[in-house]
């Protein structure tokens, strides 16, 4: 092709170009009519933002699966909209692109340790759909640093991850109760407990869970506590794009359903025997009486699959968090009747 | 009667490796000293990192999470795929070898093809086709991760970036004005902002710009972000390599009657290339590091994976072997690359002229 000939071929593909790009915005609404729930049926699979590197909560096992906590309501969700809890496709995402990632309709659902905040619901079009777990910031010292409240530690080194609320809430605590300290500041999780462990500063503040599982890695764990004192509140759940209450409410119930099948008394190795109970609450929430699933737009018996493939919120608790996971205590996760605050809305 | 001089041998303390020591590093006093630091600092760092290595360190969360490192998230039954491409790549890669080192000759044309075809071979064969298919059952791109997924991002960028390029740096010494403008607009745009920037563009901006039917996959838009931002840099290097070629090159060219495309195709690109290899060179190892910022779009590559493993509840707190890990691999693909250039450098006589 002679060189000359280029630029009218130029010309014209750049004008192809902008009119493509003028044309597509409109398409992404188009889909919008049957909601959010519908696309994911037509689909066959949920899309589910997770975190890839938050242990207990979010990671690729060996055999490069994922999995963790956070995971695990992932595959309830497929359990209950088609029964097979591998019907996921995982996105990873990072903290940054979360929350566009589900504007912009990439994720069906984000399932990321996000901290449910009036700033977040509002500003950024979302939808919390339900907390799976009630987390918040503590600090850790030395056991022989004799640091028994945040007011013992004046002058302390305190190791923190910067650029989070974290960095934010630490300042507000020492301030609030007037006491001098110095923060050093790390880019990752895994930065500042290696400078903690080296005995860089005083303490470390971080996610009571996150403190937890680092405290459970360390050498001698006896030799470090988590003071009981919380500098916030982190309660983290589901969440949907703001405006489809049809599929937040799906994502809801599910949650709660987990919930209040431990409460029931109801877990994958009993569902079976439990379609046969006389307990009107189970009945109801096996699908065996009442359409509570249809009027949610799925399958009646839909917890039946959640709790045979993942089971309840304390098998989930138990697998991941617990004694054979990273052994946090249940705390404020423990159901309303156990002095918790895991308080699922009544099923009928 | 003649004398017969007497041959001395050197002393000891001039030749050999006395003499060497003595030359190199104990020639002064401030030599000497500096030697003594040097050993002792060099003794300690790396009794510190080899007790480390061989002691302290516990290596099972790398042998453990070995296939995860290769190939992250691809399925298990299929990774015999991922395998038959590595084959591939090696075979061609022994066969070019090979003929270039028999005989000075330039690569075969057969070679060459088998080059090419092997880039489409190894994507069906990674992909697949359809999700029924009993044969090669589709693996999508988006689950691709670990090291198969840098090498991904790295080679189709590099190999994509590179044409791209190389007409992005004609287009700009071109005498049409609108061409001209074009491609100077579009290599200082990318040039002007980082490459997390047209990441992040390319991962949230490019659904909106593409049409509905067309959605690509967050590899295929990180793999858009990286060509492109590629390109612009490839093309200024090419452009340092066009406007070392003498003016005589060109009126020479046209003297002997061959037209403008001729002039660039056969006389002054080759030339201009060949000029630019190690530039390009540096850049594309440059790029192979930079394609772990494709991790901030939520893609795991072989540092996504490290860090994915790190919280593994088996192997907390266990981050400083699995990133030496990384660095190790990392290490080895840079330096394979930069052999490899040094090479090709020898064997097309760059700088001998």
């Amino acid at each position: 092709m002679k060189p000359r000939a280029l630029l009218p071929l130029t010309v014209l593909t750049i004008f192809a170009l902008l009119i493509v790009a003028a044309c597509a915005p409109a398409a992404e609404e188009a889909a919008a009519p049957g909601g959010r729930l519908q696309l994911i049926k037509d689909r066959g699979k949920v899309i589910c933002g997770c975190n890839a590197e938050l242990i207990g909560f979010g990671y690729i096992n060996p055999d490069g699966e994922f999995e963790g906590f956070d995971v695990d309501f992932c595959k309830a969700l497929a359990a209950a909209l088609f029964g097979d809890a591998t019907k996921v496709e995982y996105r990873p995402l990072t903290a940054a692109e979360r929350l566009p990632a589900l504007q912009t309709g990439e994720i069906d659902v984000l399932i990321r340790n996000t901290t449910w905040t009036l700033t977040r619901d509002t500003a950024n079009e979302l939808d919390w759909a339900a907390v799976s777990f009630y987390d918040g910031q503590g600090m850790m010292v030395r056991t022989d640093s004799g640091y028994k409240t945040l007011d013992d530690m004046e002058g302390a080194t305190v190791c923190c991850t910067t650029g989070t609320t974290t960095e934010m809430n630490l300042a507000d605590a020492f301030r609030m109760r007037g006491v001098e300290y110095t923060p050093l500041l790390f880019e990752s999780t895994q930065d500042t407990n290696t400078a903690y462990e080296e005995g860089r500063c005083d303490g470390e503040t971080s996610d009571k869970s996150q403190l937890a599982a680092l405290r459970s890695a360390m050498a001698n764990p006896e030799d470090h506590i988590i003071l009981d004192v919380t500098m916030s509140k982190e309660p983290l759940g589901p969440l949907t794009a703001h405006g489809d209450n049809q599929w937040n409410d799906v994502v809801r119930w599910v949650v709660w359903g987990m919930m209040e099948a431990e409460e029931s008394g109801v877990n994958s190795q009993n569902v079976d025997a439990m379609l046969s109970s006389d307990n009107p609450t189970i009945k109801r929430l096996l699908g065996v009486e009442g359409e509570m699933g249809t009027s949610l737009g799925i399958s009646d018996d839909f917890m039946v699959y959640v709790l045979k493939q993942v089971g309840n919120y304390q098998e989930v608790y138990m697998r991941h968090l617990g004694p054979e996971g990273i052994d946090i205590p249940r705390g404020p996760n423990e159901l309303w009747n156990n002095g918790g605050l895991l308080y699922p809305m009544a099923w009928r | 009667m003649a004398v017969q001089p007497k041959i001395l041998k050197p002393p000891p303390t001039e030749v050999g490796l006395l003499g060497w020591l003595k030359k190199n590093l104990f020639s002064t006093w401030y030599n000497v000293l500096l030697t003594i630091f040097s050993v002792i600092f060099i003794y300690f760092v790396s009794r510190a990192i080899i007790t480390w290595v061989v002691r302290d360190a516990r290596w099972e969360v790398v042998t453990t999470n070995f296939r995860v490192f290769m190939i992250g998230r691809y399925p298990r039954e299929q990774a015999w795929r991922v395998l038959v491409s590595l084959g591939i790549i090696v075979f061609l890669a022994f066969l070019t070898w090979v003929s270039r080192r028999s005989k000075g000759n330039p690569i075969p044309r057969w070679l060459v093809i088998g080059w090419l075809l092997s880039f489409p071979l190894i994507g069906i064969l990674l992909r697949g086709f359809s999700e029924e298919s009993s044969f090669l059952p589709l693996v999508s791109e988006d689950i691709w991760s670990g090291l198969l997924l840098t090498l991904v991002l790295a080679i189709v960028g590099i190999v994509a970036s590179f044409p791209l390029g190389v007409l992005l740096a004609l287009g700009r010494r071109s005498k049409l004005p609108a061409i001209k403008v074009l491609c100077t607009v579009y290599i200082e745009t990318i040039r002007g902002v980082p490459l997390i920037s047209v990441l992040f563009m390319s991962q949230l901006m490019l659904p909106l710009f593409l049409p509905p039917e067309i959605r690509l996959g967050t590899v295929m838009r990180a793999l858009t972000g990286i060509t492109l931002f590629s390109a612009a840099y490839t093309a200024e290097n090419v452009r340092g390599g066009l406007a070392a070629i003498p003016i005589g090159q060109y009126e020479a060219a046209r003297a002997v009657g061959l037209n403008e495309a001729l002039v660039m195709g056969l006389i002054v690109l080759p030339q201009a290339l060949r000029a630019v290899i190690p530039t390009i060179v540096g850049q594309f190892i440059s790029l192979f590091k930079d394609t772990t910022l494709v991790i901030i779009v939520g893609l795991l590559d072989l540092l996504g994976i490290a860090k994915s493993v790190t919280g593994q509840k088996e192997f907390i707190g266990l981050h400083k072997e699995v990133y030496a890990f990384a660095a190790v691999i990392f290490f080895i693909c840079c330096f394979t690359m930069s052999y490899a250039s040094r090479r090709l450098e020898q064997t097309l006589g760059v700088g001998e002229r």
